[in-house]
């Protein structure tokens, strides 16, 4: 017998893994800041489960907030902000480098 | 790029007759000479030809990067595969979640759980554990913090005079950017800051206070406290927070909590293990003036944390505090 708790953990854990994997396949930059803003989140509900509520807290605010605001400013930065939809850098100025 | 190079050949002509070496080395014209005479080319000169030099064939950029990815990717995914194999390899050997019998669960756990609020006074048994036992390490976290706010300064800080490495065009697109966001505040991140941001920071604080209490602690109270300054400064600019928060604020806040915090626990360095009686009662567990030095511990930490997250988040917008 399973009892609900374990399903959620294993529920989330899958949740987990597929963040982890799918924030390393994505070829938009903005997207994967995204999905690794949704694993801070769950990993947040993990903590919870795990009874470690001080984690969760640190979690959400540092994992879920500040980390993704900081990603976001490095991606305005770097000019990595304004994609089209197949994921590929526009076309740049002339002058600006390359990646 | 000209007058760069008129400066350069002054200093040249300064040092035309130094012995240095490096002088020398760079003074040097950067392509080698002509090859010596060789039998061929004499050979050639004699027949009244030219002489062309033999060339290499020219790999192209993209060559080399085609090159590269024909090797890279399947290296990566067969070592990624492997790096995988090894730690699930590992993976089974470690014991079942929750299993009572491994060596982590010893004595020093239950020494914690049991004598923690006798020792400690603090009914949170985690912050009566580290910032009462292991109050130390915390402080060599919060050092960690410290040097990493120095060096994102360092990395990103602008020139105060603003010459030496300065992108001219970046500072006008920032100010143009600010200008813009100023005149156009966005509606519904203003108004979602302002109804927020006061609650978010006043949890933040809660959390801080109530460190030895309830769940939190200074890191976790200090990481909300910034995460709702972050928020202030989207809202509402970054001439708002500038006028509370700026770099000396910062300088000060910072040191002195870190000051304070190895003036409260550097007794550690000579006494090791051992307490000190500190001669402050532990009061009644549960209230909010109890548990000696964590109260404080955890407001320094709190500090720390609120203003290295700021920081990094002005540092990485403008380059400044």
């Amino acid at each position: 017998m399973v009892d609900t708790q374990t399903v959620l953990v294993w529920i989330l854990l899958g949740f987990l893994i597929t963040c982890a994997v799918a924030s390393m396949i994505t070829k938009n930059l903005l997207t994967t800041v995204l999905i690794f803003m949704s694993y801070s989140l769950v990993m947040t509900i993990i903590w919870i489960v795990l009874e470690s509520p001080d984690l969760a807290g640190t979690e959400a605010a540092v994992g879920a907030g500040v980390t993704t605001i900081l990603f976001f400013i490095t991606l305005k930065k770097i000019g990595a902000l304004h994609t089209n939809k197949k994921g590929k850098k526009k076309k740049l100025k002339e002058g600006e480098e390359n990646e | 790029m000209s007058e760069k190079h008129e400066s350069h050949e002054t200093s040249e002509t300064e040092y035309k007759g130094s012995k240095n070496p490096f002088v020398a080395w760079v003074n040097a014209d950067p392509t080698p000479e002509e090859a010596p005479w060789t039998e061929e080319k004499l050979e050639a000169l004699r027949a009244g030809e030219t002489y062309v030099r033999e060339e290499k064939p020219v790999i192209t950029e993209e060559e080399r990067a085609r090159r590269f990815n024909k090797v890279y990717k399947p290296l990566a995914v067969v070592l990624c595969c492997a790096f995988i194999a090894l730690l699930v390899f590992v993976c089974l050997y470690t014991p079942p979640f929750g299993a009572t019998d491994v060596p982590t669960n010893n004595e020093v756990s239950f020494k914690y759980i049991e004598d923690g609020l006798a020792d400690t006074g603090a009914t949170n048994v985690v912050a009566g554990m580290i910032l009462d036992y292991r109050a130390f390490d915390t402080l060599g976290e919060s050092s960690v913090l410290f040097t990493a706010v120095m060096s994102v300064m360092i990395l990103l800080r602008k020139d105060r005079d603003g010459s030496l490495v300065n992108d001219p065009a970046e500072d006008a697109a920032l100010a143009k950017e600010e200008k813009i966001s100023v005149q156009h505040r966005d509606v519904i991140l203003r108004t979602m800051a302002g109804i927020i941001s006061p609650f978010v920071i006043l949890f933040g604080i809660y959390v801080v206070l109530n460190g030895h209490i309830s769940p939190g602690g200074g890191f976790s109270g200090g990481a909300i406290i910034g995460a709702g300054l972050i928020l202030i400064s989207q809202g509402f600019g970054s001439a708002k927070t500038k006028k509370f928060f700026n770099f000396k604020v910062f300088t000060i806040i910072t040191s002195c909590s870190l000051l304070s915090y190895a003036a409260l626990k550097c007794y550690s360095f000579y006494t090791g293990s051992h307490h000190i009686e500190t001669g402050i009662p532990h009061g009644i567990p549960g209230a909010i003036l109890s548990s000696g030095f964590i109260l404080p511990l955890n407001i320094f930490v709190g500090l720390i944390v609120a203003c290295t997250m700021f920081g990094f988040y002005s540092l990485f917008t403008k380059g400044e505090i």
